[in-house]
């Protein structure tokens, strides 16, 4: 081993996780509630005490440490999804902390039903007149994909299904049971923002999830540890902010918001020393059917407009050379607001990477990638973990 | 039949911030207003103070003629809030001049929209302080 340096998060291990029960609503909770009880789920699974928590990261971080009487403690409010999972582990590899909490939850948020969710329309001034909200952003960049590559609606469609129909054999997902889902199912349900149709887009629904990330000493009192193997972050401006414009491209030397996160997925490989024939498992953010072909060309699964055809191949499938988003994702799993729903694909990869999914378990799993964000948004996050240290 | 028509009063509306006001009170006066950095003539997406390619200060604001290219569109059935008439049709526009932004399609079936229609700036009032620029083929 002379002359290589160790790789930066191989003193960090995913000691624990937890999904609460999901659903369409939970009235007996609010937010930060549900969130707690994610949080005492997750170091119950790690075999900690609460009290051994010294650091918490994610928007609510303060809010939890107050309830769950961690002061003093570490404090990160600025992160949300994967970037929290990474400060966490940086938390950890500079000595701040050696046992840190991400916890997230969503309830009572979406109660007018006859708008969307707030979280998808915020009411920026160069957006809010034209009636935008998330579908039509996402929209906007699967078009300019249908008229460059050719990328049709049953293509889309395709991944839906495959993603739906992983909801439906997953017992603990909010659509657990609706299914089977095949593209014609997809294409049959009401148009919502063209191209995407209702059963294309993300459900709504409420729930809670934490992560527990610690010192790798500290890992493995119950379960194995899981490894940080690479991660990295995107980003081309405030989501929803301006129109989402799929060559808008400030450096000249590099490449358009439509292909965001391929940088962070170069980084996050480089970090693994992987390739992305080497992941077993893609637990893909899925907040719009086109968001799955087009992360797989700009991760390099695939080449610049052959997602589509990669996608309708059966590639993505359960039994496919790379299953994608297996507990169904925001479109059947739950989708409980602007935090949570991205942590729970950090959670489902740390399951895969176990072994213990209740479905769609892929048998021996090694590496895992998971993404947050996507195109119509803006940014997109890239995780890779894996069941070796690195 | 499903004429794209411009929205009513009623809708959530822009409330217009420090930078941007010139170009609501420009939409008001029925001119389309748009910032080009005075030193490289870089063009944004939104209202800018300092140039996202050569860092110069004091962007100039100057007139488009409102004529453009359909970049890419949605037609949305489901509004994020009841206030919406539906359809209509967000669209990113290429102005003549060289940028881009967000609107709308209107005067025409949701099936006319194509990459490239040309288009023509339209001035429609939703609510008394806002004027909102739409767009209509050529």
């Amino acid at each position: 081993m002379t002359g290589r340096s160790p790789h930066p998060f191989r003193g960090v291990a995913i000691a624990g996780v937890c999904n609460t029960v999901q659903a369409r609503a939970l009235p007996d909770h609010d937010s930060t509630s549900i969130a707690l009880v994610g949080a005492l789920g997750a170091l119950d699974d790690a075999g900690i005490a609460p009290h051994e928590v010294d650091g918490v990261v994610g928007t609510d971080c303060a809010q939890i440490a107050l309830e769950l009487g961690l002061g003093p403690c570490t404090r990160r409010p600025s992160s949300l999804g994967i970037p929290a999972l990474l400060d966490a582990a940086a938390l950890i590899t500079t000595g701040q902390c050696d046992v840190v909490l991400v916890a997230a939850g969503g309830a009572g948020v979406h109660s007018d039903r006859a708008s969307t969710a707030p979280w998808t329309r915020p009411a920026n001034e160069l957006v809010v007149g034209y009636g935008l909200f998330t579908a039509a952003e996402f929209a906007l960049m699967a078009r300019r994909h249908m008229l460059t590559y050719g990328t049709t609606p049953e293509q889309m469609a395709t991944a839906a299904a495959v993603i739906r129909t992983n909801g439906h054999l997953n017992p603990d997902a909010v659509y657990s049971g609706r299914g089977p889902f095949s593209p014609a199912d997809i294409l049959a349900s009401r148009m919502i923002a063209d191209p995407f149709h209702l059963l294309d887009c993300a459900t709504t629904s409420e729930g809670g999830c934490a992560i527990v990330v610690t010192k790798a000493e500290r890992a493995g009192a119950r379960q194995a540890p899981v490894w940080i193997l690479g991660g990295a972050s995107d980003a081309f401006g405030p989501a929803y902010v301006v129109a989402p414009v799929w060559d808008f491209q400030p450096r000249a030397d590099s490449f358009p918001a439509g292909l965001v996160g391929a940088r962070a997925a170069g980084i996050a490989f480089a970090m693994a020393g992987l390739a992305p024939g080497d992941v077993d498992v893609a637990e893909l953010y899925d907040p719009f059917s086109f968001e799955i072909i087009r992360q797989l060309e700009a991760f390099g699964f695939c080449g610049p407009g052959e997602g589509g055809p990669f996608v309708e191949d059966g590639n993505i499938g359960p039994a496919g050379a790379l299953p994608v988003t297996t507990d169904g994702g925001t479109m059947s799993f739950s989708h409980p607001g602007i935090n949570a729903q991205q942590l729970q694909r950090v959670i489902r990869a740390t399951q895969q990477l176990r072994g213990s999914c209740a479905s769609c378990q892929v048998d021996g799993a090694e590496v895992a990638l998971c993404s947050n964000g996507g195109s119509g948004a803006l940014f997109c996050d890239v995780l890779l973990l894996g069941r070796e240290r690195p | 039949m499903s004429l794209l028509l411009p929205q009513t009063e009623g809708i959530p509306v822009p409330r217009p911030s420090l930078h941007s006001r010139q170009y609501w009170e420009g939409c008001r006066r029925h001119q389309l207003l748009y910032q080009r950095c005075a030193a490289c003539s870089f063009r944004g997406l939104g209202a800018f103070t300092v140039c996202a390619r050569c860092h110069a200060s004091a962007p100039l604001w100057e007139e488009s003629t409102g004529h453009g290219s359909l970049y890419s569109w949605t037609v949305v059935w489901r509004p994020p809030d009841p206030a919406f008439r539906v359809p209509y049709a967000p669209a990113v526009i290429r102005l003549d001049e060289g940028f881009s932004m967000l609107s709308a399609v209107i005067g025409c079936e949701p099936e006319a929209l194509q990459e490239d229609l040309r288009l023509a700036v339209e001035f429609h009032p939703v609510s008394d302080e806002v004027t909102l620029p739409y767009f209509r083929p050529l």
